[in-house]
């Protein structure tokens, strides 16, 4: 019985974790419309940088109560992929619609390639050993948290500043909007939330490696908000669920996975463009 | 210097492979202004395509066989870019751009799980159609009859290309259509027509690619596509994204780069160049190397 | 609306699964992951061939402790991440009481310590690099280490085949590969040989020639090639392409019917270190070769045997062990001595390694022949 509970535990764990990813990349590609198809890169950076603090600074902070730890770990993740994000954000400011999603596409490729050739954190042979302090518990509250502050932002002034770039950057730009400022924002933001559910999913899964971090894995994620509809959090909150547990459900026919997504991708363009939810916002 | 020469052999023929994936990118790009996602996995199409008909050929080794593969797969991955157009694409014509990516992302995937599920994930080894042999020996440098035949043969189509595109009705009508779709509707040209020739064209080349890189590389599986396609696609941008010149320039480009790369420094970032190349393009000269600066009009 | 019903779906779902789960007390379940299906699916398919015939002989004598054998497969599709995922389920879903696997160094590396914490002993068939039984003490190889293969075939190299100057080519996202090649150089260089060129490439990569032109240039007596069978098909063609003429020199990651078919004559006149050599007139060995043949119509590689062995190990310690105890097993595998295996005299030793002899085979004709037997 308590091995049934464990499964079932783990998977609501990873829809709280993709929650924050998905939430994360709406922020960036739904409601400022930077597509970002490199998402999957700042959760590495997150996901290996926490990883890495609780694997080797364990003895060394020992003297501090755990949970202090593992958010501070997580913190320090969540920095990290920040500024990676600052380092993503500001030379593609330039860049538009397909271009920008090609950079970004190219960015996160390189974050896995430079982490894969790491050595400290196990290169090709993968990082275990990874304590698992990651809970039911600290997930939901991060994801809570997470939605919490990106929602805010978003009703706030200076989310319809980041809508307004969406809808029309030049028209954004005439009005006075500095929109190289709100794009570093959406950036920075989204990817630090990323990082924090790296972070989670490390020290959930005990077990990194660069694999789970593909071009692959950003697709997944945009697969989520695009379900979801572009621009809808509450939208992304259910496709993350219903993504996490389609999966499982389809356990048995593992190769079918991909296909489906891809249908669905191909099905929701055409039919329903504007996601299940379509654009309302925050309910 | 023969070292030096030999890589240089290297690096031009992997040049011809990407050059020909690249002037699908481009064409349809031009046309359509579309990043077509699936193009690496028509060229993999390509390949799986040769491999099966290779197979149930007679079996002895011959250039004839090769020429039937070849021109098989070239017509299969013709059809496949224009059926994709049709299927997936041509719906969204006047949808916001981000909507055709989008898709594009999912028929790429569909080509490569449905391609695992069809094929079988685990790699094939391509029948060997022409032996290789030495074809040129000089000064320590060897010119494989395989190599000479992938030039050749890139060659051979790009020079076709160009013909089509400079000298033929339909050619003027693809040069229009990429400069302006509206300007091109209004004086009579059928559009769809265009972009379905299009696609047929350039799929059309990358089926080869595909076939002829089984000639030199014979592992192929259905993700064999993935890096090849992202790889062409930066040649693509390093020349200038629409512009079929800078395609060609493009991929010679990267297929040398990698080689020497690969040789002089380390085979572990050769991946990541390709990233790098793109990264560095898109923040100096995003139009490319052949390209033109178009000011976005509001 | 939508919403409901989805999660009304999702609770019907869930509640399925809960009767997924059914033990059943007369098997003795024990798990084998292996790489079944992906890039280096020879390795697993041979090993579960190898490790099912096993079975078979010992549940048609009645099983172990009067209890059927069963043996639970999973696939890790040749990827790192998978198997430690496959010996996760093996462990806590199917509660197995040992596991057998892998044939690849990285992937048994990052399944070990899963065991290790969950004290279910490990055998790994052919898994050759050091670091693997140094995880901890529920770990086990059937087969020798790379310490010894290495400097081995270094060895081999230098005095059989007067190869003076050597050029390495290796892949560097495999452990096995760089300690091999790391092992190999040691050795060669303290008997006085020079390693002209070292270079790499990656698991899946299809082109060599730029990493080939360079050590062409070197003009090495030989190449060695420490990769699996995949990739070093493609490199011996490529090299006989560029004009290098050289012999190939590898070791058990070579093993594969697969690596003739790739590399065709480029590979003829190579030598590779392996476990068990199938022309070996040992009637032990010949034996195992006719069954197998029997069972499944083709020879068996190294992988094959050693999956036989490795699972006949493990039965063997359970009897003497006569306990189901996990721990219990495992103190009987470490004290395994002189266990008459189809690859040699097995006995493990206190690092959990098997102390064996090495063969050397030669391609030659299209075929595979013994060289030389090679004793620790």
């Amino acid at each position: 019985m308590s091995q049934i509970n464990a499964y079932y535990i783990q998977i609501i764990c990873l829809i709280g974790i993709n929650i924050i990813m998905a939430v994360s990349l709406n922020l960036i590609n739904g409601i400022t419309g930077q597509f970002s198809l490199g998402h999957a890169g700042f959760m590495a950076i997150g996901a290996y940088t926490s990883a890495a603090i609780t694997v080797y600074g364990h003895d060394r902070f020992a003297f501090l109560p755990e949970n202090i730890f593992f958010i501070l770990a997580l913190l320090i993740g969540g920095i990290f992929s920040a500024l990676a994000g600052l380092l993503v954000g500001i030379p593609t400011l330039r860049l538009r619609g397909d271009y920008l999603a090609i950079a970004t596409l190219g960015f996160g490729e390189i974050i896995r390639v430079i982490i894969l050739n790491l050595d400290f954190v196990g290169g090709a042979r993968g990082f275990g050993g990874i304590p698992e302090y990651a809970n039911f518990f600290w997930i939901y509250l991060l994801a809570m948290l997470t939605v919490i502050v990106i929602a805010n932002l978003v009703r706030s002034i200076k989310g319809k500043a980041l809508l307004a770039i969406r809808e029309d950057e030049i028209a954004a730009e005439s009005i006075g909007i500095n929109t190289s400022q709100y794009k570093i924002i959406a950036f920075t933001v989204g990817s630090f939330f990323a990082g924090i559910g790296g972070g989670l999913f490390a020290h959930l899964n005990t077990y990194l490696h660069t694999n789970s971090f593909t071009f692959l894995k950003s697709i997944e994620f945009i697969v989520m908000i695009v379900l979801g509809g572009l621009g809808s959090l509450t939208g992304s909150i259910f496709a993350a669920a219903v993504l996490t547990l389609l999966p499982e459900l389809l356990r048995g026919i593992g190769e079918w996975r991909m296909i489906v997504y891809s249908l669905l991708l191909i099905l929701m363009m055409i039919l329903r463009p504007q996601g299940i939810l379509g654009n309302k916002k925050w309910k | 210097m023969s070292e030096f020469l030999q890589q240089l052999v290297n690096g031009l023929t992997w040049g011809s492979i990407y050059a020909l994936i690249a002037l699908g990118y481009t064409m349809v790009y031009g046309v359509l202004r579309l990043i077509n996602f699936a193009h690496g996995d028509v060229y993999m199409i390509g390949a799986m395509t040769g491999y099966y008909v290779a197979r149930h050929l007679p079996s002895h080794f011959s250039e004839l066989n090769f020429g039937i593969v070849l021109g098989l797969s070239i017509i299969a991955c013709a059809l496949l870019g224009a059926l994709i157009e049709r299927v997936a694409y041509r719906p969204l014509r006047n949808a916001p751009r981000l909507s055709m990516l989008i898709t594009a992302i999912g028929v790429s995937l569909f080509l490569e799980y449905g391609g695992q599920l069809l094929f079988g994930a685990d790699p094939k080894f391509f029948p060997e159609l022409i032996v290789s042999r030495p074809m040129f020996h000089f000064d320590g440098v060897i010119i494989s009859n395989i190599q000479f035949i992938i030039l050749l043969v890139s060659f051979i189509l790009m020079i076709s290309l160009r013909f089509i595109v400079l000298n033929t009705k339909m050619g003027k009508a693809m040069r229009a259509v990429a400069f302006s779709q509206t300007a091109s509707q209004f004086v009579g040209i059928n559009v769809s027509s265009v972009i379905t020739v299009t696609f047929l064209i350039g799929s059309g080349l990358a089926g080869a690619a595909g076939v002829m890189v089984s000639l030199s590389n014979p592992k192929i599986e259905p993700l064999m596509g993935i890096m090849p396609g992202l790889k062409a696609f930066v040649a693509a941008v390093l020349g200038g994204i629409g512009n079929i010149p800078g395609a060609l320039l493009g991929g010679y480009l990267m297929g040398i780069a990698e080689t020497f790369v690969t040789a002089y420094i380390s085979s572990t970032y050769r991946d990541a160049l390709a990233f790098i190349i793109l990264i560095v393009i898109l923040l100096v000269k995003p139009t490319g190397l052949l390209g033109k600066t178009v000011k976005e009009k509001v | 609306m939508k919403l409901r019903s989805l999660v009304l779906f999702t609770f019907f779902a869930i509640s399925l699964s809960l009767f997924a789960c059914k033990k059943d007390p007369n098997v003795i379940p024990i798990g084998e992951f292996g790489s079944l299906t992906g890039t280096t699916a020879t390795f697993g398919l041979s090993t579960h061939n190898g490790i099912l015939l096993a079975t078979e002989e010992v549940n048609a004598q009645g099983g172990i402790l009067n209890k059927k054998i069963k043996i639970i497969s999973e696939d890790d599709q040749s990827k790192p991440e998978e198997a430690k995922t496959a010996v996760l389920k093996l462990i806590k879903q199917n509660e197995v009481k040992a596991v057998l696997g892998e044939v690849a160094s990285s992937r048994s590396l990052a399944a070990a310590p899963e065991c290790q914490k969950a004290k279910i002993p490990m055998i790994s068939p052919a898994s050759t690099n050091p670091k693997v039984t140094e995880v901890g003490n529920y770990i086990f190889r059937a087969c020798f280490v790379d310490t010894f293969q290495g400097s081995t075939m270094a060895k081999f190299a230098y005095n059989n085949l007067k190869a003076h100057k050597v050029a390495i080519i290796k892949d560097v996202k495999n452990d096995y590969s760089v300690g091999l090649a790391d092992f190999f150089e040691k050795t060669f260089k303290q008997l006085g040989g020079e390693i002209v060129s070292i270079e790499s490439y990656s698991e899946g990569d299809i082109e060599f020639r730029a990493q080939l032109t360079s050590i062409k240039n070197k003009s090495p007596d030989a190449i060695y090639a420490p990769g699996y069978y995949t990739e070093v098909g493609l490199i011996a063609r490529q090299a006989r392409e560029l004009g290098i003429t050289v012999p190939f020199l590898g070791g058990d990651g070579w093993d594969s019917p697969k690596t003739l078919e790739i590399g065709g004559k480029a590979v003829e006149g190579s030598y590779f270190s392996n476990h068990y050599a199938a022309d070996d007139p040992n009637p032990v060995v010949q034996n195992f070769i006719a069954k197998y043949k029997k069972k499944y119509g083709e020879t068996p590689d190294a992988m094959a045997v050693l999956g036989y062995d490795s699972a006949n190990i493990l039965f063997d310690a359970i009897k003497r062990a006569n306990t189901l105890d996990s721990t219990k097993i495992r103190d009987a595998i470490a004290e395994t001595k002189n266990f008459p295996g189809v690859s040699g005299n097995i006995t493990m030793d206190r690092n959990r390694n098997a102390e064996k002899r090495i063969v050397v085979l030669k391609i030659e004709d299209g075929k595979i022949k013994f060289a030389e037997a090679i004793n620790p």
